[in-house]
Formats: structure tokens, C-alpha cells, sequence
């Protein structure tokens, strides 16, 4: 099965789309550290607003690398599942497309295996895309903009908002986020093998996957109370954002953060149990469908 | 005879109360004298900010002020948020204008201890300040408490606890209110985690708020020169 692996990593890695993802990620960070780098002031002034009529704040220092991470992560992680569908989505219609699929289920392993090795690649193609992601956003904007204070912009039920995280409580919370965001990215891939399994070519599962990711996340931010309360719960693209948990801060009575706390780790733990259990159904779906399947091409 | 009574006594109203007119400019004018006693000093502080959108730690900060009115509140670490009014922590500040009228507005207790209350009026229409009123411990010369109204800033009140420090009118603690405007984000540009909390504590009418913040200074030094580098 190990072998297996390593063929369809083999796969991704000679396949000339993946790079595509890698190229796009670095194009957005870089063109965000620039404009961050050129004119960070203007976006600073648009989030503080009418805070400024009462309170003089360095916005150099707080346009720090844990800032410019939190602000790009929280562009990117819309942007990227797309990117992960590109791979998902060829994962079994690909080799369907290019007729090696009956070739490939005549090999001496399971279906069942196979659709865990392509999923198994499919979650380390994830892995490497944010490693490079944190890499980027993280490690190369703390060079550039140097380490602060983390300020947080956030709107909570009827109200807006700014937390300050000090820098030594800062870097823990990104590596929960990127395991999160691990997660909440594969359930995305899932969905791409899963829709994969179904297509005889890769463009169907690879769209009908980024349809439905963008669909859901539209509706996700819709913002109407009706929808936030009947609908929202049930689109597992809700909780594709719950990395952000890691960044609410719990507050003392006195309104001042507590070092080291989450205001809601419940919500992030029962988000991360909704996303592993999306993951258990479009695998289990994925490898029941594909066991059934009559494979003709 | 009946006349005779009546006039003494009107007199003796309109002297008692030149009298205590006269009392009140010389207790300000003492309590000024003291302040100015300082020319300069820097302070250690601990700063705690209670606005009910911001969530910010204890801030180390230091105060440094050089006669007559330059003054600075600086973060030692990380980012903070200062408040703008911050200049009026400083009690010399309230001196700075010298041409104002003094009105005595009686005595008052402020935590069991009695104090004479003067309203600072500025004799100039142009000046930003409208109206400074003073609490003044008349017995070790002290502001216990001072509200100011200006034009563009809005009303801030100051309150004053001393100890160590209190011969150079220097407070240990303070704590500087002021009204600060609603914060608020347009929903959907922070793409929020929906972790099912929500604020409901404020009403959602107030457009203003109080903010506090509230400062424990500490490892005063005082007349030992500041270079005016600082204040740029």
C-alpha cells in the first residue's frame, strides 16, 4: 500500500496543475506583503474607524508578521479549497479520463485501498500546500514586518471587537490553526474524491466541487437570522473558519485577555467532530460507491 | 436700631463672602504652586484600559513630563492603545492657562474627605476649554478630582490617589474617564468563527460609551532632568 502511495504522489508531484496551486499561493502573499509593506495604514484606519477619535495607536507596529498572517490566512482559506479541489477532483475521474482506471483496479489491491491511498495523497498534497502556506504568510511576513502584538478585528453578535493577543501567546495559536485549517481542508479534498468517483473526466468533480464550496460558503455569510439559525449549522463550510477560534482570546471579568485561553474551545472541538465526521462520510460514501461501481473505461 | 442691624449684617455677608471668593483663588493658587514645585519627572506605570470593545492586556507604560506642559505616555512593550486625552492626566496641564476665572462652587466629600470645589472658567472664547472644575483637598493642597469640558474632545474626569508621592502632588493611582463612540464593523468583512456566543450586555441604542482607563504609577523621578528629545 506504501508503494501505492508513493506512485500517486508521484502522480501529483509530475503533474503540472499542482503547481499551479503553489504559484497562486505565493502570488496572493506576496502581492499581500507588498501592498501590506506599501499602504498597510489604509486598511489599519479602516478597521479602527471612529476608535481613532479616542485613542492614538502605532499602527506600524501593530502591522507586524503575526498580523499580516492572520490577515492573509484569513483571505486564502477562503480561496484554497479551491485549489485543493483541483487535485481531489482528478483523484479517481483523472485516471478514468486517461482510461488507466481499469488497468489500475485489475493491480493486486483493493478498491477500498485505493480510494484510501488517493485520499491519503490527496491529504498530504493539503498538508504541503498550507506547510508552504505558513511558510510563506507566517515565517517570511514576521522577516519583512518583524513580531508585535496581535491585534484582532472581530465582530461578535451585535457587537465589533479588537482583541490584543501579546506576541508570546501568539505562535501556539498558529500551529492549532494550521491543524485546523489541515482538517477543514481535507474535508474538502473528501468531497473532491468523492464527486471524482462519479465523473468520467476531471473538470466535472473538480467545478461541481468548487459550486459546491462557494454555494455553501455564500450562504455561510449571508448574514440573515433565519439562514444563521435553520441553515448555517447544517453547511460543513460554517466551520472551515473555526481555525479563527484559536485567535478569540478568553477575557477576565475586567474584560482583560487571559494569557494562554480560548474563549470557546467547545465550539472549535465540536466544529473539528463535525468536519472528522464530513471526512467518514464522503470517504465511506467514496469507497462504498466505487466498490459498486461498473468500471468501464 | 432695626436699620442699623440690617445694614451690619449685609455688610458682614458681603465681606464673608469677598472673603471666601478671595480663599478659593489663594487655595487654587497654593495647590498651583505645589504642582509647579515639579519640573520635570518620569514615572513607571501599569496601565488598564476599560472601553467595552477593546480587549487589551495590562500595558507597562512610562509618563515623562517637563515643565511647563510637555508631556508623553509611552509603551515600553508591544502595541498599545493610547488615549488621546492623555495630556489632561497630567495635573500641570490644567495650569497651562493662566488667564481664567475662579468660581467657588462650594465643598463637597470625595471618599469621606472634604474637599472645595472650584470652577475654572477661561476668560478666553477661543480657548478649546470650556470648563475645568476642581476637588481640592484644602488641607494637604491637593486635586482629588478634576472634570474638563472642551470643544473638540468632549468631557474627561479625573480622579487622584496619592501616597508617597503626594508631597509634589504626584498621584500613586488615577483613573481618566471619557466618552468613547460605538465600535462597528460592517458583518461580513471579518468572515467570523460563529462560535455561538454573543454580546448582549449593551444596549444596542447607546451611541456613546464610558471609558476608563485606569493608571498605578510607580519609581517616580523627579527633578532630574529630561532631555526634550523624548517629547518628539
Amino acid at each position: 500500500m506504501l508503494n501505492l502511495l508513493q506512485i500517486e504522489l508521484y502522480k501529483i508531484y509530475k503533474r503540472p496543475r499542482t503547481y499551479i496551486a503553489f504559484a497562486a499561493i505565493t502570488a496572493i502573499v506576496l502581492i499581500f506583503q507588498f501592498a501590506f509593506k506599501s499602504d498597510g495604514q489604509s486598511y489599519m484606519n479602516l478597521m479602527l474607524q471612529n476608535v481613532q477619535d479616542n485613542f492614538e495607536l502605532d499602527k506600524s507596529k501593530a502591522i507586524n508578521g503575526y498580523f499580516m498572517c492572520y490577515i492573509i490566512l484569513n483571505t486564502l482559506l477562503v480561496q484554497v479549497p479551491i485549489l485543493v479541489a483541483l487535485i481531489a477532483g482528478d483523484a479517481i475521474s483523472g485516471e478514468a479520463n486517461m482510461g488507466t482506471l481499469r488497468l489500475l483496479v485489475t493491480k493486486p489491491f483493493s478498491r477500498t485501498q485505493l480510494i484510501v491511498v488517493k485520499f491519503l495523497a490527496s491529504f498530504l498534497f493539503t498538508i504541503i500546500l498550507l506547510l508552504w502556506m505558513a511558510i510563506l504568510a507566517l515565517f517570511v511576513s514576521l522577516l519583512i514586518f518583524g513580531t508585535d502584538d496581535l491585534l484582532i478585528f472581530r465582530v461578535k453578535g451585535e457587537e465589533s471587537q479588537i482583541l490584543q493577543i501579546t506576541q508570546d501567546d501568539v505562535i501556539w495559536r498558529y500551529f492549532a490553526a494550521f491543524g485546523y485549517a489541515a482538517i477543514a481542508l481535507t474535508v474538502i479534498a473528501s468531497l473532491g474524491i468523492l464527486l471524482s468517483v462519479f465523473a468520467e473526466n476531471s473538470i466535472g468533480p473538480i467545478v461541481a466541487t468548487v459550486c459546491i464550496v462557494l454555494f455553501f460558503t455564500i450562504v455561510s455569510n449571508i448574514n440573515v437570522p433565519i439562514i444563521d439559525k435553520n441553515i448555517k449549522p447544517w453547511l460543513f463550510t460554517s466551520y472551515l473558519v473555526g481555525w479563527k477560534g484559536f485567535f478569540y482570546i478568553g477575557v477576565d471579568a475586567d474584560g482583560q485577555p487571559i494569557k494562554g485561553s480560548i474563549e470557546n474551545w467547545l465550539a472549535i472541538r465540536n466544529s473539528l467532530y463535525i468536519l472528522i465526521g464530513h471526512i467518514g462520510l464522503f470517504i465511506g460514501i467514496a469507497i462504498y460507491s466505487f466498490r459498486k461501481k461498473d468500471i468501464l473505461s | 436700631m432695626r436699620k442699623k442691624t440690617t445694614y451690619i449684617l449685609s455688610l458682614f455677608i458681603i465681606v464673608q463672602q469677598f472673603t471666601h471668593a478671595q480663599n478659593i483663588n489663594i487655595l487654587v493658587a497654593n495647590t498651583k504652586s505645589k504642582i509647579e514645585q515639579v519640573k520635570d519627572y518620569t514615572a513607571l506605570g501599569k496601565m488598564k484600559t476599560n472601553v467595552a470593545f477593546l480587549k487589551l492586556p495590562i500595558a507597562n507604560v512610562k509618563v515623562y513630563f517637563k515643565n511647563p506642559n510637555k508631556f508623553k505616555l509611552k509603551s515600553e512593550k508591544g502595541v498599545s492603545f493610547v488615549p488621546k486625552g492623555s495630556m489632561n492626566i497630567n495635573l500641570n496641564s490644567i495650569f497651562t492657562e493662566n488667564n481664567f476665572t475662579i468660581i467657588d462652587a462650594g465643598s463637597e466629600k470625595i471618599d469621606n474627605i472634604p474637599v472645595r470645589v472650584a470652577k475654572l472658567l477661561p476668560n478666553d472664547d477661543n480657548n478649546d476649554l470650556v470648563l475645568t472644575t476642581l476637588y481640592i483637598d484644602p488641607v494637604r493642597l491637593l486635586i482629588l478630582k478634576s472634570k474638563t469640558t472642551t470643544k473638540e474632545s468632549g468631557t474627561y474626569e479625573l480622579k487622584m490617589n496619592y501616597n508617597k508621592y503626594a508631597t509634589y502632588s504626584l498621584p500613586d493611582k488615577i483613573l481618566f474617564s471619557f466618552n468613547t463612540k460605538d465600535y462597528k464593523l460592517p458583518k461580513g468583512i471579518t468572515f467570523d468563527f460563529d462560535d455561538g456566543t454573543t454580546n448582549s450586555s449593551t444596549p444596542k441604542t447607546e451611541k456613546y460609551k464610558k471609558g476608563e482607563i485606569e493608571i498605578l504609577f510607580s519609581n517616580y523621578e523627579i527633578n532630574k532632568g529630561i532631555s526634550d528629545d523624548i517629547f518628539k
